[in-house]
């Protein structure tokens, strides 16, 4: 609600007022209806089938806990969440490094458009083809990065068939896709930072990493705390790189899970278990968001 | 006519660029094919198939039905593998499927026992279709375990061994050779010594001199497909049941796995052995963008197996001469090839089944089997379509009688027909890979089998 409606001073205002809730709520239906239909009413229907055996073809049968009981002695779940955190780690760990020297170097160093908008360019590249590309490029037989690796002396490297090396690749190449997006957003919260800070600092003869240490940090920390919230949020999710690339293989080493749940209910017509996975995966990641924003003060500023 | 069960498979999206191109030839001929629309008063079908190769000549069987039935209209829709089953399931939730279509053993349990195929007794026509119309076997494969069909036997496929005959008469070898070989799991017979002598390292010294260096191999005796699975259609499940191995305790709807018989650890053992000794790629060697028939195209293996369904990509590739010939002989005196057959199901929600049930009817028919035949990149389910398309091969100068001799012979065994198929795909994966990787060995296949058996109970 604006201040003016809050106005009862002349009779025209407490009319437009009337007119403004209507119009208000004109406004906020289309955006609510799209909340409701697709995120509330399939958490709601989502948490009910997770009591369920249902196969989508016939009803849900109510099963209580059974779902939940069997989560917890699923080595296969177990698996794949040790997998989904050894990916985040990776990727988040990588990306938000990159993203950052990025981010400074495009305050510090150019005010080029043109490169700000290269930075960006993997993200308009949707992850199916970059998962794609990379798969190629990382082919064992016929990918440039193997061949070049032959050039240089080195026996090819079976990214996608590696037990070691699969997560990493995957993680990897998600941060390609990813670090120039999360480099604007740091940007933005850099641009929010006055310059006048940085003068001070030079007049008082500080280097470029001193500055980076004691002005840029501590003053990006609350958008830097929310980055990292919605990014790990994001990387939780990763799916379509595995599911393109691997699978979720050799040997369940990049069954994530989503690719766990995926396979539980389109391949197994486990809608019921495959629910509970992605209840137990909603609780991990509000766990996770709730520790994160309390731990990083992400709703304080240090800049008055 | 892929033995992936999963909906998702990278192998689809990114297979060599023949299949590649067949599937861009398939999708611009995708939906309706033939004519703009129904004609007024026609009653309009869909009938639904995945292989892109199968397309024209199933185009032209549809086209002699319409003439005969112009009271039906068949409307085509080929979609890739993957995709297919995607949309299959979404469509039968949707209560919008496709009143026919072609079916897979690996789906079609699950399909009966969500109440989504419809049993084909009682339609018409399709009662008076005798089992014996078709290629022993192939009904019961398509069979339900409580006595009813639930699809009509379309087509089948064997496996055989295939190669180069530019690199045969470079080696000095005869097609003999290769058709008169042995093979036991103890020390590989014939077989592993003809393996061994094709295989060369990267020094030029073959796999049966001394001095042979398995971890540097310039050309693998056997080559191997990215992913080797729980069925292993094309892989090690000639050789298990050369052994007298089963998969399961019946011939169909078996509800007890055999991963922990001894003959199937012995196979499994020989197997990826190979890689032990260099005959065969390492674990993750070739991804999906070379397959077998690259690797044999590129001289990076000297043979390989392949499905019967193969056979046309094989031919086609450039500078690769097509030699075909028979799996080895097993322990129980003949070669044993896999046996799979599709078939054609009619969908429960289907409001016009009756018209459905002519067409594939119609389908297993002499006429339409001829003429399927006689366009097949594959065998149709029916003598007359085998005889056809075994004709047909001829003519493109293809012997592809070590294919349809285990049929005709005998020497075949069932594709794996049980309830859970994707579960049990999921859980034999892993134990796949590590035994590829070299970690477990067929012994401990005992302990994944416990949990396939614990699925059924």
């Amino acid at each position: 609600m604006s201040t003016a409606t809050t106005s009862t001073r002349s009779v025209p205002t407490r009319r437009r007022r009337k007119d403004d809730t209507k119009l208000a709520l004109l406004f906020i239906a289309p955006a609510s209806l799209g909340l409701l239909v697709f995120l509330v009413w399939p958490l709601l229907t989502g948490i009910y089938y997770s009591f369920t055996e249902y196969t989508t073809l016939t009803p849900p049968q109510w099963v209580g806990l059974d779902n939940y009981v069997r989560l917890f002695e699923d080595p296969v779940f177990w698996t794949s969440l040790r997998v989904t955190i050894l990916y985040v780690v990776i990727n988040i760990g990588v990306q938000t490094v990159v993203a950052l020297l990025i981010a400074v170097l495009m305050q510090r160093l150019t005010q080029s458009t043109i490169l700000r908008s290269l930075v960006l360019a993997p993200y308009l590249v949707s992850n199916v083809v970059a998962a794609i590309v990379f798969l190629w490029i990382l082919d064992t037989q016929l990918g440039i990065f193997n061949v070049a690796l032959g050039w240089i002396g080195f026996d090819p490297i079976s990214f996608w068939a590696d037990e070691t090396w699969v997560i990493p690749t995957v993680a990897l190449v998600n941060v390609w896709r990813h670090m120039g997006y999360t480099a604007l957003l740091l940007f933005a919260g850099l641009q929010s930072i006055p310059s006048h800070l940085y003068e001070a600092a030079r007049t008082e003869g500080a280097g470029e990493m001193r500055m980076f240490r004691s002005i840029t940090l501590p003053l990006l920390r609350p958008i830097l705390a929310l980055v990292l919230i919605m990014t790990i949020i994001g990387s939780f999710q990763v799916f379509d790189t595995v599911a393109v690339t691997t699978r979720g293989g050799p040997a369940d080493a990049s069954k994530v899970l989503q690719m766990y749940i995926y396979d539980n209910a389109f391949a197994q017509y486990q809608f019921g278990y495959a629910s509970a996975l992605s209840v137990a995966l909603l609780v991990i990641l509000m766990v996770i968001t709730f520790a994160q924003y309390w731990m990083t003060r992400a709703g304080q500023s240090d800049l008055d | 006519m892929t033995t992936n069960p999963l909906p998702l498979s990278r192998r689809r999206l990114l297979q060599g660029s023949a299949a590649l191109a067949a599937g861009a030839a398939g999708t611009t001929a995708l939906a309706s094919c033939g004519t703009v629309g129904a004609p007024a008063g026609a009653t309009e079908i869909d009938y639904w198939l995945w292989d892109a190769n199968q397309l024209p000549a199933y185009s032209a069987a549809i086209d002699m039905f319409m003439a005969e039935n112009p009271d039906v209209y068949v409307r085509i829709t080929q979609l890739g593998w993957d995709d297919y089953w995607t949309k299959l399931t979404a469509s039968f939730v949707a209560g919008a499927g496709p009143d026919a279509f072609a079916d897979h053993l690996a789906r079609f349990p699950e399909f009966v026992k969500l109440g989504v195929i419809s049993p084909l007794e009682g339609l018409g026509e399709l009662d008076a279709l005798p089992a014996d119309h078709f290629k022993q076997g192939l009904q019961e494969l398509w069979t339900g375990q409580d006595g009813k069909r639930y699809g009509v036997p379309k087509d089948y496929d064997t496996i055989a061994v295939l190669y180069d005959k530019a690199l045969l008469e470079e080696e000095g070898l005869s097609e003999d050779d290769l058709a008169s070989l042995d093979w036991n799991p103890e020390d590989g017979g014939s077989f592993e010594r003809m393996l061994a002598h094709l295989t060369i390292d990267e020094n030029g010294v073959r796999g049966d001199e001394d001095g042979f260096d398995p971890k540097r191999v310039a050309r693998y005796g056997l080559g191997a497909d990215a992913g080797i699975d729980y069925v292993g259609q094309t892989t090690w499940s000639a050789f298990a049941f050369s052994t007298g191995w089963t998969f399961t305790d019946a011939e169909t709807w078996g509800t007890s796995f055999n991963y922990d018989d001894e003959r199937f650890a012995a196979t499994i053992d020989w197997y990826f052995g190979l890689v032990d000794k260099g005959f065969f790629p390492p674990f993750g060697m070739f991804g999906d963008s070379s397959p077998v028939q690259t690797q044999v195209q590129t001289g990076r293996a000297a043979l390989g197996m392949a499905g019967s369904w193969m056979i046309s990509t094989w031919a086609n590739l450039e500078g690769l001469e097509l030699g075909i010939a028979p799996l080895p002989t097993g322990p129980v005196g003949t070669p044993m090839s896999m046996f799979n057959g599709l078939g054609d199901s009619i969908s429960a929600q289907s409001e016009n089944k009756d018209e459905a049930a002519r067409l594939i009817g119609f389908l297993a028919s002499d006429a339409a089997q001829q003429a399927i035949g006689e366009r097949a990149p594959f065998f149709p389910a029916t003598d007359v379509g085998t005889e056809a398309a075994v004709a047909a091969y001829a003519d493109r100068g293809l012997d592809v009688t070590p294919f349809t001799d285990r049929v005709d012979a005998g020497e075949t065994g069932l594709y794996p027909l049980v309830e859970n198929s994707a579960a049990i795909a999921s859980i034999m994966q892993a134990a796949f890979d590590q035994c590829w990787m070299r970690q477990i060995d067929g012994a401990d296949f005992a302990s994944y089998n416990e949990r396939v058996n614990a699925l059924f109970r």
